[in-house]
C-alpha cells in the first residue's frame, strides 16, 4: 500500500448503522428499547455456568440455532461470529452504497476473545485426554476467525484486518478504519467489533470482584461493579468521494478520535484518570472542538468503583465547570467487552440522528466530589451536534471518538 | 514520505538477540517444533516481575526494550503489536483452571494478563509511554497490519519512531492442537533439511521481533523500508508482485534478492517454486523458516533478517535458496504467505 503524505481524504463519514445487544437485535428494536427505558440484563439462560442465577448478565435473546438461520451460518460456529455477521449485514445494508464493487472495501473488526465460547467446549474433553475434543471447536479459536467468517460472508476480500485491545478494541476498529480511508487506501469500511458471553470472560471478570450481583448502577455512588453483555455494533465509513453517492443523506462524521495509555497498571485505571483525560482532550483537539461544544458524552461507565471514579476525575479536569449530558448505555446493554465501542458509537450516532439521549438507568446518588451526576431519563427533541464516545480497556488502553452532525 | 527501520531486536530459536553474530552459527534442532532461545531477561526486565510473567510477554518486553536502547529512543511515539495467538500461556492456565476446578477459586493474575494487549500495554506500564498503544490480531497478517498502522501515523504525522513488534509464543497445548490440525510434519525433522525434503507439514515456531520505524534519515538507519501490501486470497499473485513492485518504480531486474516464506509443506510451497521458474528465474532467493520455524508472524523475523542484511551487507549462506553468490543487496522483497490465505510483500533498500 502507497502511502503519500499530505492527500489524506478529509472527512469520514458514517453511512450505516448496525447493532445487536441485549436490548434488541436491530436499530430499531434498541431505539424502542431506550424509548422504554427497559434494561437487557436478566438470569444466565445460554452458558453453561456454575454462575447461573448468581451473576445477572445482558444476553441478546437469540439462540446459536436462531442467529445460524438468520445469517446462515452453520449452527457449530462461534457466536461471536453470529453476532458479528448480524450487525455487520445490517449496517453495510443499511449504508446502501450505489455500485459497491467498484469500490476498494475493508472491514475493520475487533473481539476479545475471539472463538473461545467454542474452544471452551473442546477444552473439556481435551484436558481429559489430549487426543480427544472436537477439532472443529478449536479451528476457529483466533480473533482473525471471527472477521474472516463475516468478512467472507459479506464478501469483502479486499481487505480486513482484526483488533484486540481489551475493551476498548472495537473503537480503535472504528478509527483505524477511519484512518484507512484518510491515507486512501479504501473508500468504504464497514468497522466495529462483536464478543459474546464466554465462561472464560465471566469467570475472569468474577475473580476480578468486579462484577455486580445486581443490574449495574454506573456514575452512582453506591455502584458495585459491572454486568457483563454480549453484542456487535458497526458502523460503515465512507470517504467524501463515496458520499457525494449515497442515496441518502449521511448520518454524521467522524471529526475527532484518539488513542492513549493510562500506563498507570494492568487491569486499574489511575486515580486521575489520565489515561481517560489524554484520550478525549486528544479527540477534541483532532476535532478542532472545544469542551463546551461536546452536547452529549457516551460515558465507558462500566458501573466498577475504579473505572467510574476515574472517568469521573477524567471529564471533570475537562469539562468542569459546565458538563454536558452524559450517560452510560451500559446500563441498558450490560458491558459488551469488544464489542462495546462498535455497540456506543452507533448509539453516539442515533443521538445525534434522532436527537435523543439516552438515560443513565437506576441512577439514585452522585458521586462524592463530583458536581454532575448522568442523565435520568429518556429525552427526545434534543439538538445534539456533537457526541463524544468513551472506551476503556485492560492494559490502559483509552480511546474517545466524536461524532459531529453535518 | 520515506520511511526507515532504524533499529530491530528479534528473540527467535536462532541467536538472533546477539549483535555479534548474524545467522553464522545456525543451530541445527530435530523435531517439529523450534523453541526461542531465551536471552537474560534481567537486562530488560525487573527480576520481580520477571517470575509473573509469561514466556510471550518476557520475549516481548527484552525485544522492544533492545530495540529503543540500539535506536538510542527513550520514549516511542506510538506502540503497536501484532500478535496471532496473544498470551496462550496464560488463557491456557486460566481455561485450565475453570475446568479443574469447576469455575470456583480462581486466581485473577492468568486471566489479566492473557488479554492479547497485554505485551503492547506491559512495554507502555514499563516506560509510562501515554502515546498511542494499538494490537492486531489478524491471523497471518497480523504483524503486516500493525505495520500499515505504524505507516499510516508517520504518513499523518501523528507520530514518530514507532514502536511496531510482531509476537507469538508456541505453548505445548497449541502444538498438541495444531499437529493434530495438521500443520507440522508426522515424524522429526532437522530444520536444516525441512526445505530440502517436502512432505505434508512444517516446523512450527515462536519469537518476538521489534522494529523501530522513523521518517528520519539518519546514517544508523538500517534501512529504508518502501512499501508493504497484503493480500487475501489472491487470484493471480504472480501479476501482484508485479503490480506491487511497478507501482513502487522498480522492474522485477531492480530486486537482488527475494526472501520468501517456503515452509517445507508441499503445499505451502507450491506457489514458491512457481514463482522461482518464473517471475523470480533470475533473481537470488533466500529462505528463512527452516531457522525460525514457522509462525503466524514469522514475516516478522523475515522483516529483521532482511533489514541486518541490508545494513551488513551479508546475506547468511544458509539462507540462500540456490547455488548463487550474493554480494550487498540494495533492493530485497520479503513474500510470504500463510496458510495459502494471507499474503504478504514487503520491499526494502539499502539506505
Amino acid at each position: 500500500m502507497i502511502i503519500i503524505k499530505r492527500r489524506m481524504s478529509s472527512t469520514v463519514y458514517i453511512a450505516g448503522l448496525g447493532v445487536i445487544s441485549a436490548i434488541g437485535n436491530n436499530v430499531a428494536e434498541h431505539l424502542t428499547a431506550f424509548g422504554q427505558e427497559k434494561a437487557g440484563m436478566g438470569d444466565i439462560t445460554l452458558l453453561n455456568t456454575i454462575h447461573r442465577n448468581e451473576l445477572p448478565v445482558a444476553e441478546v435473546k437469540l439462540s446459536n440455532n436462531e442467529l445460524a438461520e438468520m445469517t446462515g451460518l452453520p449452527v457449530g460456529i462461534s457466536r461471536t461470529a453470529l453476532l458479528s455477521l448480524v450487525a455487520a449485514k445490517e449496517a453495510l445494508t443499511d449504508a446502501g452504497i450505489p455500485d459497491l464493487s467498484n469500490l476498494r472495501t475493508g472491514f475493520v473488526s475487533a473481539n476479545s476473545v475471539g472463538g473461545m465460547d467454542k474452544s471452551e467446549d473442546f477444552f473439556v474433553d481435551f484436558l481429559a485426554d489430549n487426543s480427544k475434543g472436537k477439532l472443529r471447536h478449536v479451528y476457529d479459536h483466533e480473533c482473525g476467525s471471527m472477521t474472516e467468517i463475516v468478512a467472507e460472508k459479506l464478501g469483502i476480500t479486499q481487505f480486513m484486518t482484526t483488533l484486540s485491545t481489551a475493551c476498548s478494541s472495537s473503537a480503535n476498529a472504528i478509527f483505524y478504519g477511519a484512518r484507512l480511508i484518510k491515507n486512501n487506501l479504501l473508500d468504504v469500511v464497514i468497522a466495529g467489533g462483536a464478543d459474546s458471553l464466554t465462561k472464560f470472560t465471566l469467570n475472569g471478570f468474577n475473580t476480578l470482584m468486579i462484577l455486580d450481583k445486581e443490574f449495574c448502577k454506573p456514575f452512582d455512588e453506591h455502584r458495585e461493579g459491572l454486568n457483563l453483555g454480549e453484542g456487535a455494533g458497526y458502523v460503515v465509513l465512507v470517504s467524501d468521494k463515496v458520499v457525494k453517492n449515497l442515496n441518502k443523506q449521511p448520518y454524521c462524521k467522524l471529526s475527532g478520535y484518539n488513542n492513549s495509555n493510562d500506563a498507570y497498571h494492568q487491569t486499574a485505571s489511575s486515580p486521575e484518570g489520565t489515561g481517560s483525560y489524554l484520550a478525549m482532550k486528544g479527540a477534541l483537539a483532532k476535532s478542532g472542538l472545544q469542551p463546551a461544544d461536546i452536547d452529549y458524552i457516551n460515558l465507558h461507565g462500566t458501573g466498577t468503583p475504579n473505572n467510574d471514579s476515574a472517568e469521573g476525575t477524567a471529564v471533570k479536569r475537562i469539562f468542569d465547570p459546565e458538563y454536558p449530558p452524559m450517560s452510560s448505555t451500559k446500563s441498558f446493554t450490560g458491558h459488551t467487552l469488544g464489542a462495546s465501542g462498535g455497540i456506543e458509537a452507533v448509539f453516539s450516532v442515533l443521538a445525534i440522528n434522532n436527537k435523543i439521549i439516552y438515560p443513565n438507568l437506576r441512577f439514585k446518588t452522585r458521586m462524592n466530589g463530583f458536581d454532575f451526576e448522568p442523565v435520568k431519563r429518556f429525552l427526545k427533541d434534543q439538538d445534539i451536534n456533537h457526541v463524544m464516545s468513551n472506551s476503556f480497556g485492560f492494559g490502559g488502553n483509552c480511546t474517545s471518538l466524536i461524532f459531529s452532525r453535518v | 514520505m520515506k520511511v526507515y527501520i532504524r533499529s530491530s531486536a528479534c528473540i527467535s530459536a536462532q541467536q538472533s538477540f546477539d549483535d555479534d553474530v548474524f545467522l553464522d552459527n545456525v543451530i541445527e534442532y530435530t523435531g517439529t517444533r523450534l523453541k526461542a532461545i531465551e536471552p537474560d531477561y534481567k537486562a530488560y526486565i525487573d527480576p520481580k516481575q520477571i517470575r509473573r510473567m509469561s514466556h510471550v510477554i518476557k520475549m516481548g518486553i527484552a525485544a522492544a526494550k533492545k530495540c529503543l536502547t540500539d535506536g538510542n529512543t527513550d520514549m516511542p511515539g506510538a506502540i503497536i503489536t501484532g500478535t496471532a495467538f496473544g498470551c496462550m500461556e496464560d488463557t491456557v492456565s486460566f481455561l485450565t483452571r475453570i475446568v479443574e476446578e469447576n469455575e470456583q477459586l480462581l486466581s485473577p493474575t492468568a486471566f489479566i494478563q492473557s488479554t492479547h494487549n497485554t505485551v503492547a500495554a506491559q512495554i507502555a506500564l514499563m516506560l509510562k509511554c501515554h502515546n498511542y498503544n494499538n494490537t492486531f490480531v489478524h491471523k497471518g497478517i497480523s504483524f503486516e497490519s500493525a505495520l500499515l498502522d505504524a505507516r499510516m501515523l508517520l504518513a499523518e504525522n501523528e507520530a514518530n519512531d514507532i514502536l511496531v513488534g510482531g509476537i507469538d509464543e508456541m505453548v505445548d497445548t497449541s502444538f498438541t492442537v495444531l499437529t493434530r490440525l495438521g500443520l507440522y510434519r508426522r515424524w522429526p525433522v532437522s530444520n536444516l533439511s525441512l526445505l530440502w525434503t517436502e512432505s505434508e507439514g512444517t516446523i512450527g515456531g515462536e519469537g518476538a521481533a521489534f522494529f523501530l520505524l522513523t521518517d528520519k534519515q539518519s546514517p544508523g538507519n538500517l534501512a529504508e523500508f518502501i512499501a508493504l501490501k497484503t493480500l487475501y486470497k489472491p487470484a493471480d499473485i504472480k501479476e501482484e508482485i508485479v503490480n506491487f513492485i511497478e507501482s513502487n518504480s522498480l522492474t522485477i531486474g531492480d530486486i537482488d534478492l527475494v526472501i520468501n516464506g517456503k515452509n517445507g509443506d508441499i503445499s505451502n510451497d507450491k506457489v514458491y517454486h512457481s514463482l522461482k521458474n518464473s517471475l523470480f528465474k533470475d533473481t537470488a532467493i533466500a529462505n528463512y523458516k527452516h531457522l525460525c520455524g514457522d509462525y503466524s508472524v514469522s514475516s516478522s523475523f523475515a522483516l529483521w533478517m532482511a533489514s541486518n542484511i541490508l545494513k551488513r551487507g551479508i546475506v547468511p549462506e544458509l539462507t540462500i535458496e540456490q547455488q548463487t553468490t550474493v554480494t550487498s543487496p540494495k533492493k530485497i522483497l520479503i513474500y510470504n504467505h500463510y496458510q495459502n490465505k494471507y499474503h504478504s510483500l514487503m520491499l526494502l533498500s539499502a539506505i
